[in-house]
């Protein structure tokens, strides 16, 4: 009987994820957009732990629906000029894009539905963490600091791109 | 101190070498300095020279095994190449006469060349080529010998186009360059061929592998081809018909330059080289024919035309040609020995005579034309009487040197008659009667030179002791240069000999048949062109005999032939293949670029910039490869990159 | 193949994340809205790796490690993004990408 609580699960994270996702490329409003953006990545979180990833729904929490949303609504509000109300139009293209889109789901969803999978017997490990870190502090500790000067990098260059510009062209 | 120089025999073209750099870059500027330091390096040469022939000469062992060390220069798969340095006598003879010429000759230039804006640059080309020709003559490997042959070759365009304000210098420095370049096309064909065919250019190697040439899968026909490609460097080189035509041009250059590199060293290079790939000739008799009778025709051919030329250095040019004839021809009929004798001693008496006529030219402000002088040994008595003695030694009298290398070339010929060549006898009355014509002409120059009547327009005077002290010492060697290979004490033919030494019999009747030829040639010059004191023979014999003197003084036509050949052949087809290039070849290239530059323009708008665009057909890619990939023919599949 | 749960279903959701995705990606005007559609498709990739590392691989971890990775990327994609943006639109002063196309022809 698990499985069927699963499959509901599954079923109304899923429906979650994509009516929030389809809100946030449709709706005209952009900040209307990201809040819906925040709704799908904690229903992604919420996939996360049905897949017992528990580490990384709390991740995905963290640095998506908390820190990456709340800098786009910062990016919106620093740049956004005109109506806010219609600050998400669409352009030429969205014919096209929905078409492709449409056909890349079909094209993928025929070969997931043909696969024949080999499913491995084993479980997730209950304490996640506990078996994760090592691993990453391990085998994948050059990645991780990577990873790390990556982020640091980042952080520095952003700053430097969004200085304020002095008449002169002066940026220190 | 023998063993020092032997093993340390690069040094000698080292030092020239080392006296170019340092005058270009360092004491140009400083005229007497420069010249010091170019005969310094000459004179260091010399000693070492010196010693090395001195090493090589009291020790037997050397006749039998050259000396050779090299070392590796460049090599490849199948193909390696050492530079070295080889001493046999034949190249350590070669060396001492190098750069005792040389050496004088330097010493020399610095009483000719007094005054001149380009002094300096006088004698870094000089060291340039004693560097480069001692380095052609120690050579152990082909390709090195090739380079350094190049080297001298270069020499030679720059010397004679020394004089770079006169049009007719620089014509003759290009003439000079372009006709050896024929040769030199050839003789790196010939080399090439060795390269492919025995796998090595080291003479020792070579010298070991020909003999066994049908070991190499080579035919004797290919064999031959070889060795007629070969001798076209040398042909080019050491003025041989029909290549000659360069070397009378040649004596635009300043004397000293005509006397070193045109008469002394560099011509015999050619020689030189035959000689020392003599093992190559010997195994095709029909290449060794033609060297002879290349060598025989040109003697003559030569010693026709000089008999009515009248500027003094063509003259002597003329005779330097006929003479590498006779050298030619004594490698043809395969003595190395008589060659390489002659060379010596012509060595000696040509450079002597070069000299002697710059210091006449020096005298008499290049006034050139025999015709015009007379009567000048009596100003200039060392000048005339060592010029005498020049005389006497190219005409072929005893003692003097040119009379034993002489004779040996024609003993040397008579034997190979006698051993079965039905042309030997040919090549041996062309000889023999050349030996007449030297004669003659040399001395109708002297007689007409310095004696009979002064001219009262010139005013000669003895040149400075620096050219004459040159003079004396090439004199000295001229008279007794010879003496080292008589008949009755052959040493010369003891050492420098090809396979196996022949004591010939001394050849009493031929030596009394040159030397009446000789007396006879002189006899014949005296009573037209000295005690006729008007000359009124010689002017009716070319009167009557007109059509034969038009000839012989525009030198058999051979440079009108060659003027209507480059102007007609090679011009009409240098202009047809110019409008094929400029029409059919740019067409081409020009078609490709301009299509190239059509689709680019048309291509360019694809760049929107916009990059949704971009990302829009990127995924429409991705949609339509994984379809094909999934869905498509295999073939299509596989177009793809796809395996199915 | 029981009536439990199998990647199928997931990579399932993550295509049609994917597409809207990249719907938005290719057919929005504002900047910021392709960048907010690009996090949607990252997301699914998320999706689809966590679900193999569930079914195929549970006890390497290795889809979860990759998936902490493409999180991090992410991150600091944007952050430098916004960065980006937000120079780009203080010079131009347009945040429609179909104006920023001064890199054609």
């Amino acid at each position: 009987m698990e499985n069927v609580y699963e499959l509901i699960a599954f079923i109304l994270l899923g429906g979650m994820v994509l009516g929030s996702a389809l809100l946030v490329v449709t709706l005209k409003n952009l900040v209307h957009s990201v809040l819906s953006l925040i709704v799908t990545f904690i229903a992604v979180a919420g996939i996360f732990l049905l897949l017992n990833a528990d580490f990384l729904a709390a991740v995905q929490v963290l640095v998506y629906a908390g820190g990456v949303c709340i800098m786009v609504v910062f990016g919106v509000m620093l740049i956004q000029r005109s109506d806010i109300a219609e600050s998400n139009p669409v352009n030429w293209r969205f014919g096209f894009a929905a078409l492709l889109g449409g056909g890349i789901f079909i094209l993928i969803g025929m070969f997931a539905a043909r696969s024949q999978w080999m499913i491995a017997g084993t479980e997730v490990p209950k304490d996640t963490v506990g078996t994760f870190a090592p691993i990453l502090l391990t085998d994948f500790v050059i990645p991780f600091e990577v990873a790390a000067i990556l982020l640091t990098v980042a952080l520095t260059g952003a700053l430097l791109l969004v200085k304020e510009v002095k008449a002169n062209g002066d940026r220190s | 101190m023998v063993e020092f120089a032997l093993n340390h025999a690069w040094l000698v073209p080292l030092l020239p070498a080392l006296a170019f750099v340092i005058i270009v870059f360092l004491t140009q500027r400083w005229k007497r300095l420069s010249s010091l330091v170019s005969i310094t390096a000459m004179l260091g040469s010399f000693v070492i020279a010196s010693i090395i022939a001195y090493g090589v000469f009291t020790n037997h062992e050397f006749i039998e095994k050259s000396l050779v060390y090299s070392l590796k220069w460049f090599g490849m798969e199948g193909f390696n190449i050492n530079v070295g340095v080889m001493l046999d006598p034949t190249s350590s003879m070669m060396l001492f006469m190098v750069s005792l010429v040389a050496s004088l000759i330097q010493i020399y230039s610095t009483g000719y060349m007094k005054g001149d804006p380009q002094y300096s640059l006088f004698f870094a080309y000089l060291s340039l080529f004693g560097a480069s020709m001692l380095g052609l003559i120690i050579s152990s490997n082909l390709l090195q010998l090739f380079v350094m042959w190049e080297l001298v070759g270069l020499c030679s365009y720059l010397l004679i186009g020394f004089y770079t304000f006169k049009v007719s210098a620089r014509e003759a420095a290009k003439k000079a360059f372009m006709t050896t370049r024929i040769g030199d096309f050839g003789m790196l064909l010939g080399i090439l061929f060795l390269q492919i065919k025995f796998g090595t250019l080291d003479l020792v190697e070579l010298a070991a592998a020909i003999p066994m040439f049908e070991q190499f899968g080579v035919s004797l026909g290919l064999l031959t081809l070889i060795a007629l490609l070969f001798f076209m460097g040398p042909v080019a080189k050491s003025g041989q018909f029909p290549l000659h035509v360069w070397l009378p041009d040649a004596m635009e250059g300043p004397t000293p330059v005509s006397a070193l590199i045109h008469a002394a060293t560099m011509v015999v290079a050619g020689v030189y080289l035959i000689g020392r790939t003599l093992f190559l000739y010997v195994q095709v008799p029909g290449a060794m024919e033609v060297v002879a009778a290349i060598g025989a025709f040109t003697a003559l051919f030569a010693a026709a035309i000089a008999i009515t030329q009248r500027e003094i250095k063509r003259i002597l040019a003329y005779s330097t040609v006929s003479q590498l004839g006779y050298m030619m021809l004594a490698l043809g009929v395969g003595s190395l020995s008589a060659s390489m004798f002659h060379l010596w001693t012509h060595a000696f008496f040509k450079a002597l005579m070069f000299l002697a006529a710059g210091s006449v030219l020096h005298a008499l402000h290049n006034k050139a034309d025999v015709w015009d002088m007379g009567g000048l040994i009596k100003k200039m008595p060392i000048t005339g009487w060592t010029f005498v003695v020049g005389g006497l030694a190219i005409a072929g009298i005893p003692p003097f040197a040119g009379f034993w290398s002489k004779d040996e070339i024609l003993v040397v010929t008579m034997e190979y008659a006698k051993h079965g060549h039905a042309l030997g006898y040919v090549l041996f009355g062309m000889a023999a009667f050349t030996a007449f014509l030297t004669a003659f002409y040399m001395w109708r120059m002297i007689f007409l030179t310095f004696f009979g009547k002064e001219k009262a327009e010139n005013h000669p005077h003895e040149s400075p002791w620096s050219m004459t002290a040159p003079l004396i010492v090439l004199a000295v060697m001229a008279s007794i240069g010879g003496l080292i290979g008589t008949p009755w004490a052959n040493i010369w033919g003891e050492w420098i000999n090809f396979g196996e030494v022949h004591h010939a019999e001394p050849a009493l009747g031929l030596m009394l048949l040159s030397v009446i030829l000789a007396l006879a040639g002189i006899g014949l010059a005296y009573t037209l062109y000295c005690k006729d004191g008007e000359k009124k023979t010689a002017r009716k014999l070319a009167e009557n005999y007109q059509s034969l003197y038009q000839l012989s003084y525009n030198k058999f036509y051979i440079d009108e032939v060659y003027a209507w050949f480059t102007q007609k052949i090679v011009d009409g087809t240098a202009r047809v293949t110019y409008y094929f290039d400029i029409y059919f070849v740019d067409g081409i290239v020009n078609g490709i670029a301009a299509v190239t530059r059509g689709s680019g323009k048309g291509l360019r708008y694809l760049q929107t910039g916009s990059m949704q665009t971009y990302a829009l057909v990127f995924f429409l890619a991705i949609l339509v490869i994984t379809v094909v990939l999934a869905f498509g023919s295999p073939s299509l599949a596989s177009i793809m990159g796809g395996v199915k | 193949m029981g009536t439990g749960l199998n990647p199928s279903y997931f990579i399932g959701l993550s295509a049609a994340l994917f597409a809207i995705g990249m719907y938005g990606a290719l057919s929005k005007r504002n900047i910021i809205s392709v960048l907010i559609s690009i996090e949607l498709m990252l997301c699914a990739v998320n999706i689809n790796l966590v679900a193999f590392n569930k079914f195929l691989t549970p006890d390497a971890f290795l889809g979860q490690i990759f998936a902490i990775f493409i999180i991090t990327v992410a991150a600091a994609e944007v952050g430098l993004g916004l960065a980006l943006i937000i120079a780009i639109s203080r010079r131009r002063e347009t945040n429609n990408l179909d104006d920023l196309n001064w890199l054609r022809w």
